[in-house]
């Protein structure tokens, strides 16, 4: 893949999945209902093509996505925060992703080692780097940042002591709706401490457990969802009184346009050097009438919107919009059976 | 289902660091790299003997941290009839084992202002992946080192020579004392203390911090021990309707591995809660020989952790 | 007790006396006062000869000295802002050694920067006793601006920084000792929920 869109993610809004990237996006519901559970599994490589195939996956929004980023750190430095004693993390971090990404797509991204001289080429964002590792005085940024810079997603670094994993350092720019500079040095207990229901399922519990478990070598992975008018990536609380009015101009003729599906692949991963947790929070958005090319996704999707749980609409911040999106999709659900799984066929 | 992969690893050095104690140094077999692991992390060892007697037994990683070309750990050879360590000291250089992936149970707090290490005996080789780590990131740390004797106690010249005023060593032959009380007050706010060694000596140090006034926080420590002996008794599996035998010497989890089950461990040591089961029924009183289940699970007796503890009867029924 | 759905709004267990402490630092407002009269009688008069009290004196009933004089043998020291005694007890704490204390109690501002304090000097934040008494105003952050503000009792708020209304969560950050302030009609502006007084 060596095509990149030009597109925005703000003002304009000019993002578009290409065909190909609508047969990838990552649907996450395998039923027609939606609840919470602890839906982890191995970050195993999936299907070729798939956003699975890789350990980190980079597709045509890359160098456009890491535009909008850059933009949002010179807006607000602090959605890239790194409590200083999470500096063995940082390049824990960088490691992986470095080693990941010039052994996926070696035609967009080389790395040579020569002991702890390193040797750095992005050929996407025109970057080339030669550094220590180890020594942060030989980059232009934190390791953590550095990285972040150049690779989609969120980022969080948690560290693992007292039985908890803590939120220590993290880039968060397209984030649904939580704020970095709020939550750093919380637990995962309190950050999660907002999200109704889940509670009560004891999902979080058994969620913590299991990554507390965490082994090297063993990555993890899930899916979480949400719901964006306008490919907006930034929908942090930060910048909540600009985009939360987009909420109100959803109408039975612009559903197709505005109202997107927004779905987080979350990547877990224990880090060799200092024990930390590295969690990865992939964005990918589809309007409704890029959804809809999907027979199936189109009828699922119209009936777990439906029947979704009034609190969960409500924190998910459904509520304006979601009776418009379900009227619309509505068109497209002829009641038919949908087969288990995810998959568009 | 396992904790980790494991890796196929060859002897291909050994020396003896003290009276029972020897040095391995692993390395691949098949030249792949070897994991970076953080300090405090050890391995499981699996070994084998000619009769298909197996054992796993975890042992800290020593060091050196960064890109390792090898993996080191030292083994304590224990006289009691389990034989694991007995088995591990008799390998020739070339010999064959398989390890798990590092892991950790034993981390330094990252957040300390000063980091004291207390060690007994063996219990100093989780510690000197520590010292290293510790002394590459520039922190405040002093070694407060209890060994028997010289020829007992291993590593203490290269501990010395390597981290010089901030280690000091009691001989126990020579009747030196370590005064923990006056050590521990004399800390500046902020430091955390990490005890490793036999687990009188570990209980001790605990309680005489908490009498100094430490908090609970502030402690951390890791115990090494086999898991204890007991009477013989037939453990039952629900699900799979089998019976299997634990004999005197083996761990429930053992005799499990020995007769094909695949059960979760991670530590091994009772401390992980990986290997956490229910209990559906016994015979007699459990057992619990582990330091992960709370006072008020133990006494539910509804959940054991098989890798340590044990039940006083003749039968053991598991939800497995 | 405070109670929530949400699980990140902070529990306060109670003073608890440390009896091994070398020196106990506690500090308090006139309400949590009375929580850790109850600590030094329970405790006994050897733990109190251990303590240094720093009290805050909003001007309100019972009077900060007659309270000074119910803590003897413990020392009192009488201040009239939480910061300065975030930074008393800061200065204390720097260069202290192992066996130190420090317990909180009164308004959740006040054990807050207190625990914040003890926090920045290198003590786990679990490693401080604490115990919310009397009123249950909140400082807030407002995450749009960042702006801190003291001693909310409303909710919605107004945020003095960027003229934003607020909805006050119960989403609490420890180490900006502050509950999370979010614009409550970003969507729609010309909604303006009635403000109830809820943290008296």
């Amino acid at each position: 893949m060596n095509v990149f869109n030009h597109e925005s993610f703000r003002d304009d809004f000019t993002f578009r999945n290409s065909p190909a990237a609508i047969r990838r996006f990552p649907f996450p519901f395998h039923e027609d209902k939606y609840m919470y559970s602890v839906n982890i599994e191995p970050h195993l490589p999936g299907p070729k093509g798939s956003v699975y195939e890789h350990p980190i996956d980079i597709d045509e929004h890359y160098v456009s996505e890491m535009k909008d980023r850059a933009m949002v750190l010179a807006e607000d430095p602090k959605r890239c925060q790194s409590l200083p004693h999470m500096i063995t993390a940082e390049w824990d971090m960088l490691e992986l992703l470095m080693t990941s990404l010039a052994e996926s797509y070696p035609e967009l991204f080389t790395l040579n080692r020569d002991g702890d001289k390193w040797h750095w080429i992005n050929r996407p964002l025109n970057i080339e780097e030669r550094f220590v590792f180890g020594d942060a005085g030989t980059l232009p940024y934190g390791p953590m940042e550095y990285i972040g810079r150049q690779c989609q997603g969120d980022f969080s670094l948690q560290d693992h002591r007292d039985n908890n994993l803590w939120m220590d350092a993290g880039i968060i720019t397209t984030q649904a709706d939580w704020s970095l500079d709020f939550d750093v040095g919380m637990n995962f207990t309190e950050w999660h401490g907002p999200v109704p229901l889940a509670h009560q399922a004891r999902v979080f519990e058994r969620a913590l457990k299991f990554l507390l478990n965490l082994q090297l070598g063993q990555p993890a992975r899930r899916l979480n969802w949400t719901m964006t008018i306008n490919p907006r990536l930034d929908t942090s609380p930060e910048n909540y009184h600009k985009w939360g009015v987009d909420r109100t101009t959803v109408t039975p003729e612009n559903v197709g346009d505005k109202v997107h599906l927004r779905v987080e692949l979350q990547g877990l991963w224990r880090l060799p050097r200092s024990n930390a947790v590295l969690f990865s929070i992939r964005c990918y958005m589809i309007k409704m009438s890029e959804l809809v090319t999907v027979p199936k996704w189109a009828r699922r999707f119209h009936r777990v919107l439906k029947t979704l749980p009034p609190e969960l609409a409500d924190y998910k911040g459904l509520t304006r919009y979601r009776d418009t999106t379900v009227e619309w999709l509505s068109k497209y659900d002829d009641g038919a059976p949908t087969s288990p799984g995810c998959g568009p066929e | 289902m396992t904790a980790t992969q494991l890796r196929p690893m060859r002897i291909a050095e050994i020396e003896p660091v003290a009276d029972g104690i020897k040095r391995f140094r692993l390395v691949p077999t098949d030249g792949s790299p070897l994991l970076n692991y953080s300090a405090g992390s050890h391995i499981v060892v699996v070994m084998r003997d000619a009769d298909g007697r197996m054992w796993r037994n975890p042992y800290s990683l020593m060091g050196p941290l960064g890109n390792p070309a090898s993996y080191e750990i030292s083994v304590l050879r224990v006289d009691e009839s389990r034989g694991g360590s007995e088995f591990m000291h008799r390998l020739p250089v070339g010999a064959e084992v398989q390890i798990t992936n590092p892991v950790n149970l034993f981390t330094i707090n990252r957040q300390a202002r000063k980091h004291l290490l207390v060690a007994g005996g063996i219990g100093i080789t989780p510690l000197m992946s520590m010292l290293e780590e510790l002394s590459s990131i520039n922190a405040d740390f002093e070694l407060r080192y209890k060994v028997r004797s010289l020829s007992r106690g291993a590593y203490c010249q290269k501990l010395v020579e390597r981290y010089g005023d901030r280690v000091k060593i009691y001989r126990s032959d020579r009747g030196e004392k370590l005064d923990l009380d006056r050590v521990l007050a004399d800390q500046p706010l902020g430091t955390h203390l990490y005890v490793c060694g036999p687990k009188e000596m570990i209980d001790w140090a605990l309680e005489t911090a908490r009498a100094e006034g430490w908090p609970e926080e502030n402690l951390h420590s890791e115990q090494f021990g086999a898991p204890p002996a007991g009477n013989a008794f037939t453990v039952k599996l629900a699900r799979s309707n089998r019976e299997i035998r634990v004999g005197p010497q083996q761990s429930i989890l053992e005799a499990l591995e020995e007769h094909g089950v695949d059960a979760p461990f991670l530590c091994r040591g009772g401390a992980c809660g990986q290997c956490e089961t229910r209990v559906l029924a016994r015979d007699g009183e459990l057992k619990h020989n582990d330091h992960y289940l709370t006072d008020a699970e133990r006494r539910s007796g509804d959940k054991i952790m098989i890798c340590m503890s044990r039940v006083t009867g003749n039968s053991l029924t598991l939800d497995l | 007790m405070l109670v929530s759905e949400i699980k990140s709004r902070p529990q306060y267990p109670g003073l608890e006396p440390d009896l091994n402490a070398r020196s106990n630092l506690v500090v308090c407002d006139q309400a949590g006062a009375e929580a850790v009269i109850e600590m030094m009688e329970k405790a006994g008069a050897d733990f109190a000869r251990k303590s240094t009290v720093f009290l805050l004196d909003e001007n309100r009933a019972p009077p900060a000295t007659s309270l000074a004089e119910r803590m003897k043998p413990a020392d009192t020291v009488i201040h009239y802002q939480i910061a300065s005694i975030a930074t008393q007890l800061a200065g204390l704490l720097q260069g202290a050694k192992m066996g130190v204390r420090v317990y909180a109690a009164g308004s959740e501002p006040l054990i807050g920067s207190a625990v914040q304090a003890a926090m920045q000097q290198g003590i786990d934040h679990m490693s401080v006793r604490t115990e919310h008494r009397g009123s249950l105003k909140r400082r807030v952050q407002c995450v749009h601006c960042k702006t801190m503000i003291e001693n909310v009792t409303v909710n919605p708020v107004e945020c003095p920084g960027c003229g934003l209304l607020l909805t006050v969560r119960d989403h609490y950050s420890r180490r900006l000792a502050a509950f999370q302030g979010v614009c409550i009609n970003a969507e729609d502006p010309s909604e303006v929920p009635a403000q109830e007084v809820m943290y008296l």
